[in-house]
C-alpha cells in the first residue's frame, strides 16, 4: 500500500481526500493529513455565519473515515524531498506522493502598529473567536480593505455591536469584482447601515492607546486606538481587521527548492503536478501555470483532478470561472465572466435603477450576440441563467435579462437556451448536460439531483436553474395526495378552509373520486381537526383516522398499544410518577421513559384502553398525543430554577408551550424543547421549533429533526421577548400546518420553501403575505377549543363502545395476544420467531 | 353478500354497531373475523389477522377504494386488501380468508361453516 501525505486540512484539502477515498475502492492509498489548525476542516466560505449564532461545529466538514489519520495541529514544517519524508515537529512521515493544500495566510500590509493588541486578520475561525472576544465591551472598529473579505469583516464588527469604518485603497469597494458604478451603488447600501466607508485611502500607521497603560500590559505591546489615513484624517478603532488580500502559503514548497509562480504559489502544471512529479499542489497555494486562484470553486476543481492522477487518471484542470454571487451586509452582490470588459471591443449594457437601487451590467462582444460578463448589485436573481451563459448566445433581449421585475429570468426561457455543456453548478462543476441526464434517469426533484449529482450542495444559487430544468424536462411534480384527490395537502386545506367543508363524503364527492384510503383520509383527517372540527372521533371523522387517532394510542406490532400521558416539559410530581407505576403495575404494563421526557406504557389491549385512561385522567393527567401527527413534547432542562448555568426559566416556558400547542394537529409530528442556556441540554436544535434562552430572552431556532436525516434547526430569531416568541412560534405553526405536504416535516418544508428561511421570516415577522392576522386568530381558536380527548372518550358511553375485544364477546380478550418476561417485564411473547441476535454474546442479567 | 350454500349462520351484533367505513371484529367459532360496511351499505367479513404482521388488527385498517374495489388497509404496514376477495392489492400472493355475510332482521350474520 503506498503513502499519501496531505499537507492541510483546509476546505480542498478535505474535498480532495473525500474525493480520493471514495475513488480508491482497491485501497491503492494509505492517506496521513497533518494540519497545522487544532480544527478539522470547516467551511470557510460561510466563516461570518459565525456571527449569525451558527455554531464552529455546524461549519465542519469533517467526516470521519477511518483510513484517514488525521493530524490536527501538527503543521509540516519541512519537506525532505531526498528522503521522501514529511518533518513535523511530531515526527517524520514518509510519503510515494504529498499533496500540498497549504491555502493562504493574509496579506498584512508593512505599517506601524500592525502588531498592535485589537488588530486581528480575518481567516479562521480562531480569529473569529479572537475578534469575538477582544469586542466585548468596546465600541468602535476598523477594516483595512474594502473587498469582499472586508465587507464580511465589517458586517462582523457590525454585529458585534461596534461602529464601523471601511477603509479601501481601490477608489470603490469589492474593486476585484464590480465595475464603479456597482461600486457606488453598493456603498449606498454599506452606508445605509452605518457603516463609514472610505475609499481611495490608504492607512499610514495603526497607532496605540496613549494613556499610560503601555508598560503595564503583560507582552508589552499596546491596544490599538485608531488609524491614520493616507489623506490625514484619523479613525478611532478599538478593534481593527486588516483584509487586505492574501497570499499563497508557499513557504514549505520553497524551503524544499519546488519552483514558484512569479506572484507566488507553488508552480503546477494543469495536471496540479509540481517541478517534483511525486509532488502535488491544490488550491489557493497552488499557482496552475502560474495563476492563483483564490475561490473555493477552482481549488475544488484541482482536488479532483490530483484525486484521478493518483489513481492513474489523466484529468486536467480546466481552468476556472471566477464568478462569485454572494450577499454581504444583506446585499446581492455578483460578477461573472469578463466583469470588466477587457475584451477588445466589447460593448456594456447597463441598467441603474435608483429607485430600487439596483444596478446590473452585461458585458457582450463586438458584435452583441455573445455574453461575455457582468456585474449585478442590489439583485442577483439573474445570475444562475447569466452566468451559466457566458460565452454562448444571450438567453433574451438584454433588457429583459437585467430589470428586475420583467420576470425574464424567472420564466424558465433562459435556461433552455443554454448549451449542454454550461456549468449550472459552479462550486461543484455541473453541467446541464450532466443535470438533464440524472433526471432522465429518473430524479424527480431537486434532492435527487443534488444526491445524485452534487449540483446546488455548496451555495445553493442554482437551485432555482434545477428547478427550471426539471419543468422543462417535462417533469410533472405531481402533487396529487393519492388516486381520489389531484390536489396537494395545501389546496385540500384551502379547499375546505374557504368552502367550509365538514365532512371527508362532501370533500370527495365534490372534489376527488372514489371513496378515499389510508393516505388521503388521515390527511383529511387531521385538516378537519386543525380547522376546529371538535373531538376527532365524532360522526364520520371517526373513520378517517388512523388506527392511532382512531384508539387514541399507538399500535404496536402485536396489534397492542402503547399509552403515553402527557408530562409537560418533562415535569412532574411525585405523585403523579406513582400513579404512573401503580397503573402499569396494575395493568401489567411494559414501561420505558422515552426521549421526549415521558413515560409510555406498552402492551394495553384495546378494551383496556378507556380503563388506563379513566385512572390517569382522575389522577390529573391527559391524553399526551403521542399517537396523533400533532405537537408531541416540548423538552425542557431544568433552567435557571435549579441550575447555576440557567439564565432563564426553561422549564416554566416549555410547559407553558406544550399546554398552549397540545393536541394542535399537523401534517407530521411537531416537537419542541427549551433549553436555559447555550449549554442546549434539552438539544433544542434537533427540534422543529426549539428555543435556546440568552441573558436578554429567548433564540428561536426553527426546522431541526431527528430521525432518518437528522439536521439541526437555524437559527430564526434572537434575543426575544417572551410575549414575540409565542406569536412567532403560532405563526410558525398554524403557517406549517396550512401550508406543508402531507408527512412533511418543518425541516423538508423550509427546505422546499421558495426563499427559505427568508421568506419564512417575512411571512411572519413582517407579515408579508398579509395573513398573520388570519393565523393568529386561527392559534387563539385552537387554544380555546382544545379538549383533552381521552376525557371525552371516557365521559360518553356511546364512544366507549369502540373499544371492544369482539363485537359478540366482549369479555373475551385477543386470545392471540401474549406475553412472556424480559428483564422483569412483559414482552410480546415471540416463542419460536424471537429474531436471533448474530454476533452478540447473551449477558446474565441479575433480577 | 348472501350465500345460499352456507347453512349455519352465525348471530353477531345489531347491524348498527358496524359503523359506515369501519370495521368490528367478531369471534366466529375459534376464528377471528374483521366485519366492515362500506359507504353504500356492502357488508364484507374477512380474516382479522394481518397475514403479514402475524397480528389480528384486520378490522383497525382503514376502509376506502382503490379503482372499483373496496378496500380495507393493514393499520400496522398499509397494505391494501381487496374486501370482495381477501387479495392483497400490494403484495402478489398474500390473501385473507373471506366469509360469507349478511343482515338478518336488523343482526348482522356470518357464515360459519
Amino acid at each position: 500500500m503506498k503513502h499519501l501525505v496531505v499537507v492541510g486540512n483546509g476546505m480542498v484539502g478535505q474535498r480532495f481526500v473525500e474525493a480520493l477515498r471514495s475513488r480508491d475502492t482497491s485501497g491503492e492509498w494509505r492517506v496521513t493529513v497533518l494540519a497545522e489548525e487544532g480544527r478539522a476542516a470547516y467551511d470557510r466560505v460561510r466563516l461570518s455565519a459565525f456571527f449569525d449564532g451558527v455554531s464552529a461545529e455546524e461549519l465542519s466538514l469533517h467526516t470521519a473515515d477511518d483510513g484517514v489519520d488525521l493530524r490536527l495541529g501538527e503543521p509540516v514544517v519541512r519537506v525532505d524531498r531526498e528522503r521522501r519524508v514529511a518533518v513535523t515537529g511530531g515526527g517524520e512521515y514518509p510519503y510515494d506522493a504529498l499533496v500540498f493544500a497549504t491555502g493562504s495566510y493574509p496579506f498584512v500590509p508593512p505599517v506601524d502598529g500592525a502588531d498592535l493588541r485589537g488588530v486581528f486578520v480575518y481567516r479562521t475561525l480562531d480569529d473569529l473567536e479572537a475578534i469575538r472576544d477582544h469586542a466585548k465591551g468596546r465600541r468602535t472598529g476598523a477594516v483595512i480593505g474594502g473587498g469582499l473579505l472586508g465587507l464580511e469583516a465589517a458586517n462582523a464588527l457590525r454585529l458585534l455591536g461596534l461602529s464601523t469604518h471601511v477603509v479601501e485603497f481601490a477608489p470603490r469597494l469589492m474593486p476585484v469584482q464590480v465595475d464603479e458604478a456597482g461600486g457606488a451603488m453598493l456603498r449606498r447600501y454599506v452606508e445605509e447601515l452605518d457603516v463609514k466607508v472610505h475609499t481611495g485611502t490608504g492607512t499610514t500607521a495603526i497607532r496605540p492607546r496613549n494613556d499610560g497603560d503601555f508598560g503595564r500590559q503583560a507582552d508589552s505591546r499596546g491596544s490599538v486606538y485608531g488609524l491614520v489615513l493616507s489623506d490625514g484624517s484619523w479613525i478611532q478603532a478599538d478593534v481593527v481587521v486588516v483584509a487586505a488580500g492574501i497570499r499563497p502559503r508557499d513557504d514549505v514548497a520553497r524551503a524544499a527548492g519546488l519552483d514558484v509562480g512569479e506572484r507566488g504559489g507553488i508552480l503546477v502544471d494543469t495536471a496540479c503536478r509540481t517541478s517534483d512529479e511525486r509532488i502535488w499542489a491544490i488550491g489557493e497555494c497552488a499557482a496552475v501555470e502560474g495563476r492563483c486562484y483564490g475561490l473555493v470553486a477552482p481549488g475544488y476543481a484541482m482536488a479532483e483532478v490530483v484525486a484521478d492522477r493518483l489513481l492513474g487518471g489523466q484529468a486536467t484542470f480546466p481552468g476556472a470561472d471566477m464568478s462569485t454571487k454572494l450577499k454581504l451586509l444583506g446585499v446581492d452582490v455578483a460578477s461573472f465572466g469578463d466583469a470588466h470588459g477587457t475584451a477588445e471591443g466589447c460593448l456594456d449594457v447597463t441598467f441603474t435603477d435608483p429607485a430600487t437601487r439596483v444596478y446590473a451590467k452585461l458585458v457582450l462582444s463586438d458584435d452583441a450576440k455573445t455574453l461575455l460578463g457582468g456585474v449585478l448589485v442590489g439583485d442577483a436573481s439573474a445570475y444562475p441563467t447569466l452566468r451559466a451563459s457566458v460565452g454562448g448566445p444571450l438567453p433574451g433581449p438584454p433588457l429583459a435579462l437585467l430589470a428586475p421585475e420583467s420576470g425574464g429570468m424567472g420564466t424558465g426561457a433562459g435556461i433552455a437556451a443554454l448549451p449542454g455543456s454550461a456549468q449550472v453548478c459552479s462550486c461543484n462543476a455541473v453541467t446541464k448536460d450532466q443535470i438533464v441526464d440524472a433526471i432522465h434517469e429518473g430524479c424527480t426533484d431537486v434532492p435527487a439531483i443534488k444526491a445524485c449529482t452534487r449540483a446546488g450542495t455548496s451555495c445553493g444559487s442554482c437551485v432555482p436553474m434545477l428547478k427550471q430544468l426539471l419543468a422543462i424536462s417535462g417533469v410533472q411534480m405531481s402533487k396529487a395526495l393519492c388516486e381520489h384527490f389531484d390536489h396537494s395537502r395545501q389546496e385540500l386545506f384551502e379547499i375546505v378552509r374557504v368552502r367550509g367543508i365538514r365532512t371527508f363524503s362532501q370533500l370527495v364527492t365534490e372534489h376527488g373520486r372514489g371513496r378515499g384510503c389510508d393516505i388521503c383520509k388521515p390527511a383529511v383527517a387531521s385538516i378537519l381537526a386543525s380547522l376546529g372540527n371538535g373531538y376527532v372521533l365524532d360522526g364520520e371523522q371517526a373513520a378517517l383516522q388512523d388506527t392511532n387517532d382512531h384508539f387514541l394510542a399507538n399500535i404496536q406490532r402485536d396489534g397492542t398499544y402503547s399509552v403515553v400521558p402527557r408530562i409537560p416539559g418533562g415535569e412532574i410530581t411525585p405523585d403523579k410518577l406513582i400513579v404512573i407505576g401503580e397503573v402499569a403495575r396494575d395493568f401489567n404494563l411494559y414501561t420505558k421513559i422515552t426521549g421526549g421526557q415521558r413515560i409510555d406504557l406498552f402492551g394495553a389491549r384495546v378494551e383496556q384502553l378507556p380503563q388506563i385512561w379513566r385512572r390517569l385522567v382522575d389522577a390529573g393527567f391527559e391524553s399526551g398525543h403521542a399517537y396523533g401527527k400533532a405537537l408531541r413534547t416540548v423538552k425542557s432542562c431544568v433552567g435557571s430554577t435549579w441550575c447555576r448555568y440557567g439564565v432563564q426559566d426553561s422549564v416554566g416556558l416549555a410547559v407553558a408551550l406544550e399546554l398552549r400547542y397540545r393536541g394542535l394537529r399537523a401534517p407530521h409530528k411537531i416537537k419542541s424543547a427549551v433549553s436555559g442556556c447555550a449549554r442546549e441540554c434539552a438539544e433544542a436544535r434537533s427540534k422543529d421549533f426549539g428555543i435556546i434562552a440568552t441573558d436578554k430572552g429567548w433564540n428561536l431556532y426553527v426546522g431541526g429533526n431527528g430521525g432518518f436525516r437528522p439536521r439541526h434547526a437555524d437559527l430564526f430569531a434572537s434575543d426575544l421577548s417572551t410575549e414575540d416568541l409565542v406569536r412567532y412560534v403560532d405563526r410558525f405553526l398554524m403557517f406549517y400546518i396550512r401550508t406543508a405536504d402531507r408527512l412533511q416535516r418543518t425541516a423538508a418544508w423550509i427546505e422546499a420553501m421558495e426563499g427559505g428561511l427568508d421568506h419564512l421570516r417575512a411571512v411572519i415577522v413582517d407579515d408579508s403575505l398579509g395573513i398573520c392576522a388570519e393565523l393568529d386568530a386561527a392559534m387563539a381558536r385552537h387554544v380555546e377549543s382544545y379538549e383533552d380527548e381521552w376525557r371525552a372518550t371516557v365521559e360518553d358511553p356511546e364512544r366507549m363502545r369502540r373499544f371492544t375485544s369482539f363485537v359478540n364477546a366482549p369479555d373475551t380478550p385477543d386470545p392471540s395476544i401474549t406475553f412472556e418476561v424480559e428483564r422483569g417485564q412483559p414482552v410480546p411473547a415471540m416463542g419460536e420467531r424471537r429474531p436471533v441476535v448474530l454476533g452478540l454474546p447473551t449477558m446474565g442479567v441479575r433480577q | 353478500m348472501t350465500d345460499t350454500l352456507t347453512e349455519r349462520w352465525e348471530v353477531i351484533c345489531p347491524q348498527q354497531r358496524v359503523e359506515p367505513e369501519r370495521g368490528v371484529a367478531a369471534l366466529v367459532g375459534g376464528a377471528q373475523v374483521a366485519i366492515f360496511r362500506t359507504y353504500d351499505g356492502g357488508l364484507f367479513a374477512i380474516d382479522n389477522r394481518d397475514p403479514i404482521a402475524g397480528a389480528n388488527v384486520m378490522s383497525r385498517g382503514i376502509v376506502g377504494s382503490r379503482g372499483d374495489a373496496p378496500t380495507v388497509a393493514s393499520p400496522l404496514h398499509k397494505q391494501v386488501y381487496d374486501l370482495r376477495t381477501g387479495e392483497c392489492l400490494d403484495v402478489p400472493g398474500v390473501a385473507v380468508r373471506t366469509y360469507p355475510v349478511r343482515v338478518r332482521d336488523g343482526m348482522v350474520e356470518v357464515g360459519a361453516g
